[in-house]
């Protein structure tokens, strides 16, 4: 399996997550707005990464496109990486709440 | 030079302390609660990583790295990022909520 088909995987199964957990960070504007600060971040930190090779990917795994030095695929690792991230935060968020007597 | 992956790491840390400072971003100040997100997200992604590793989907240059490694080649910087970053995305993500007010919609 390349990395590209890898990745549409874990991003589809994060998104599932944020609908099981009832998170619904997907439909938070608090989300959006957060993504696209990060996405910024990421092209700089990803970039840095990848622009000076300290990672490089093999050409057979990847779709060939790349944005700031980095393979398009990192775009959805990003994205998979920050929901999963703020799906397990919201989660135990409520978790601590429901706990808390009141 | 070997500290350069360390190096972007760090300066993720620094830049974004001012949100959890100054912004009311409270991250660090729930740490257990940033603990728990934590572990599943290194877990996952650290075996993630050790797949395309495996696989020979990615690689990593050895002069840019500590030489650190956990088992099957995989760099500590690694299983770094995937603390840093989440770190990054939560006092984003609080800051925004704060002062935009956007709460759970």
């Amino acid at each position: 399996m390349t990395y590209t088909r890898a990745i549409l995987l874990v991003t589809a199964g994060t998104v599932v997550m944020d609908f099981v957990l009832l998170t619904g960070l997907l439909r938070r504007k608090a989300f959006w707005a957060s993504y696209v600060v990060l996405l910024g971040f990421q092209l700089i930190v990803n970039g840095l990464l990848t622009c000076r090779e300290i990672v490089t990917y093999a050409p057979d795994s990847i779709l060939g496109t790349k944005l700031a030095c980095a393979p398009v695929e990192d775009l959805l690792f990003g994205f998979a990486l920050v929901l999963q991230t703020l799906v397990w935060w919201t989660f135990l968020g409520r978790v601590a709440r429901r706990r808390t007597p009141r | 030079m070997r500290f350069t992956y360390l190096l972007i790491l760090i300066a993720c840390l620094v830049v974004t302390l001012p949100l959890e400072l100054f912004l009311g971003a409270r991250v660090y100040r729930q740490p257990l609660r940033l603990l728990l997100t934590l572990i599943p997200v290194v877990g996952f992604f650290t075996v993630f990583d050790e797949w395309g590793i495996w696989r020979g989907h990615w690689a990593f240059d050895s002069r840019q790295i500590t030489g650190l490694e956990l088992p099957f080649d995989l760099p500590v910087e690694e299983v770094l990022f995937f603390a840093v970053i989440p770190v990054c995305a939560l006092l984003t993500y609080e800051a925004v909520r704060r002062l935009t007010g956007w709460g759970d919609e």
